[in-house]
């Protein structure tokens, strides 16, 4: 009967949106009055799952489990929710939540809402709040069936420390062959760099930075605030920056903490990929450039002399609150 | 190889997004649909399939008879022939479950949908199609090779990408690098006039049961204006950032 979380790691490390999860799942099993699980694949150390509230932890312990696969992960959670009886699930928006949700729901029967924002409005009927239209909009959606799949947008509700302690418990799912019907070949993953999904701060540049060879000063700034980049869409379709890179409504979504835009106009399509950011600065030659009506701060001037002066000041102030 | 590429039928990316109804329906008035973006990268490496390896490619849409001029655009690009599943879409279950009939019906290899609409964003549909079919399935989909019976595949994760292999049937969750922005086609004159001869066939919905229901819309709060600081002043961007936004 607990409301079940599928908590991830990397390198059996817990990142921060996984204490996110565990947090909000807390607050929905104490809606339900019930316990909460959470399930973990490969995590080393999971005690400090018990200061989110997490009264018990499935540990998964399988070296076949040690490249994510969707079709695996899935059965081995939709196995977990059976044994503990669960009628909720909860799970990140991360690249691979997102992959296996879909799959367990099928497993579980289970409805499923994606890119939820707030606690459920209510448990009977059971209806959440999720960003819909890349983020101009919300929708309010029921899910109607016994067992609920809930994804959880990040940032969206932030951690919630608690008093308790984790009991762990080994758990070894049955895995057939046709799990892993999907190999994993390769993995390419630059281990020193802040992705824009995890970061806290995305610097973003647009075409008002005139070519590639300008954006030394936006990885500066990045450096400095220990930020991932990001670019707009014409940048990335010159071939100035990488895919990767491209936030907006076609690209990625943006939901970091800070999200600076430099030379960026502010097109409809990408506000729409960057309005969770919570505190949007820009800075934009043009007082008329859409983006100063969707930011929160905004400096007009020539982003040439604005980012390196304003470079060396973020540096003095690192220095002075390290 | 016989493909079957999703078409979602969703506002253009320029629109202003109202409600109407109290708020429960999304307000079509003055609004331009067209193929959802992720749905036309798959669409258009699928075309690449077509000319070069010699797939058959159909397009499917689950929806109103008013989705039918974004299935003949799909034509026009290419496609050989349009199915749309005569329902409402109304949730990703219910729609996956209405593809999962026309994708055994149909005998497809290679089913593409984009890894999400954006429209609901739910990223749900071509997972839980895979699901139902009990397909191998691989989502944001950046590149993708067929050779027999078998695909490679690069999946976008957070921070790089992974390389996957896997076997036909396959249901493919694609976005932007699939093929590129610039490889997109527009209909010429000849594709847009033959499209019209081209068969769309309309079948009517099976068992297809929704799971959730939207039950209301709501639009983000209305911003405050934006602070301007002075780029002669910007120790005072750093207070407002630390102090009063907490961001740094």
């Amino acid at each position: 009967m607990s409301v079940l979380a599928y908590i991830e790691s990397e390198e059996g490390k817990f990142k921060k949106a996984s204490y996110e999860v565990a947090s909000y799942a807390r607050e929905v099993a104490n809606m339900m009055g019930t316990d909460l699980t959470a399930v973990t694949f490969n995590a080393e150390d999971v005690s400090e799952l018990g200061k989110y509230g997490v009264n018990k932890v499935l540990k998964i312990s399988n070296d076949k489990l040690a490249n994510f696969n969707a079709e695996a992960y899935a059965d081995a959670l939709k196995q977990a929710a059976e044994k503990e009886g669960s009628k909720v699930v909860i799970l990140s928006q991360s690249a691979n939540s997102k992959y296996l949700a879909p799959l367990l729901s099928v497993h579980l029967e289970a409805g499923y809402a994606s890119n939820v924002v707030a606690l459920p409005e209510g448990i009977e009927p059971f209806t959440v709040k999720r960003t819909a239209f890349t983020n101009k909009a919300f929708n309010f959606t029921k899910i109607d069936t016994d067992v609920k799949i809930i994804g959880l947008s990040k940032n969206a509700f932030g951690l919630k420390e608690t008093e308790g302690e984790a009991t762990a418990e080994d758990f070894s799912p049955n895995l057939s062959e046709e799990d892993f019907s999907v190999n994993v070949e390769s993995v390419d993953k630059a281990t020193n760099k802040v992705t824009i999904a995890d970061a806290e701060v995305v610097v973003s540049g647009g075409r008002g930075l005139k070519g590639p060879e300008n954006w030394g000063m936006i990885e500066e700034m990045a450096d400095i605030l220990g930020a991932a980049t990001a670019c707009s869409k014409p940048v990335s379709d010159m071939g100035w920056r990488p895919h990767s890179e491209h936030v907006g409504q076609t690209g990625k979504p943006v939901a970091s903490n800070l999200y600076i835009a430099v030379g960026i106009s502010g097109a409809i399509q990408h506000l729409a990929g960057i309005n969770a950011a919570k505190t949007k600065v820009v800075i934009n030659n043009d007082p008329e450039a859409p983006f100063f009506k969707a930011a929160d701060y905004g400096v007009v001037g020539d982003a040439f002399e604005i980012v390196p002066k304003l470079n060396e000041k973020l540096k003095e102030f690192k220095e002075k609150n390290a | 190889m016989k493909i079957l590429v999703c078409i979602s039928h969703v506002p253009d990316t320029t629109s202003k997004i109202n409600f109407t109804e109290g708020d429960t329906k999304f307000d079509t008035n003055g609004v331009q649909f067209v193929i959802n973006p992720n749905d036309e990268f798959g669409l258009t490496r699928a075309m690449w399939f077509k000319e070069k390896q010699g797939a058959s490619v159909d397009v499917v849409n689950v929806g109103g008879a008013e989705t039918e001029p974004t299935l003949r655009k799909a034509l026009a690009i290419g496609a050989d022939t349009a199915i749309r599943v005569n329902t409402p879409a109304t949730d990703g279950y219910q729609v996956a479950k209405e593809l999962a009939k026309v994708v055994k019906d149909g005998e497809y290899d290679l089913v593409i949908a984009g890894r999400e609409s954006i429209d609901y964003n739910g990223g749900m549909v071509p997972g839980m199609l895979a699901g139902l079919l009990k397909a191998n399935f691989i989502n944001n989909c950046i590149s993708l090779e067929i050779d027999g019976d078998t695909a490679k595949a690069t999946r976008e994760i957070d921070g790089g990408k992974e390389s996957l292999s896997a076997s036909l049937p396959l249901v493919i969750g694609g976005q932007k690098g699939l093929v590129e922005e610039s490889d997109l086609r527009i209909p010429n004159m000849r594709g847009i006039m033959q499209a019209r001869k081209k068969p769309l066939n309309v079948v009517e919905p099976s068992e297809g049961a929704a799971k959730t229901e939207a039950v209301k819309f709501e639009k983000p709060a209305p911003k405050g204006d934006v602070k301007l600081v002075d780029p002669d002043n910007l120790d005072e961007l750093i207070d407002l950032l630390h102090n009063e936004a907490k961001a740094i």
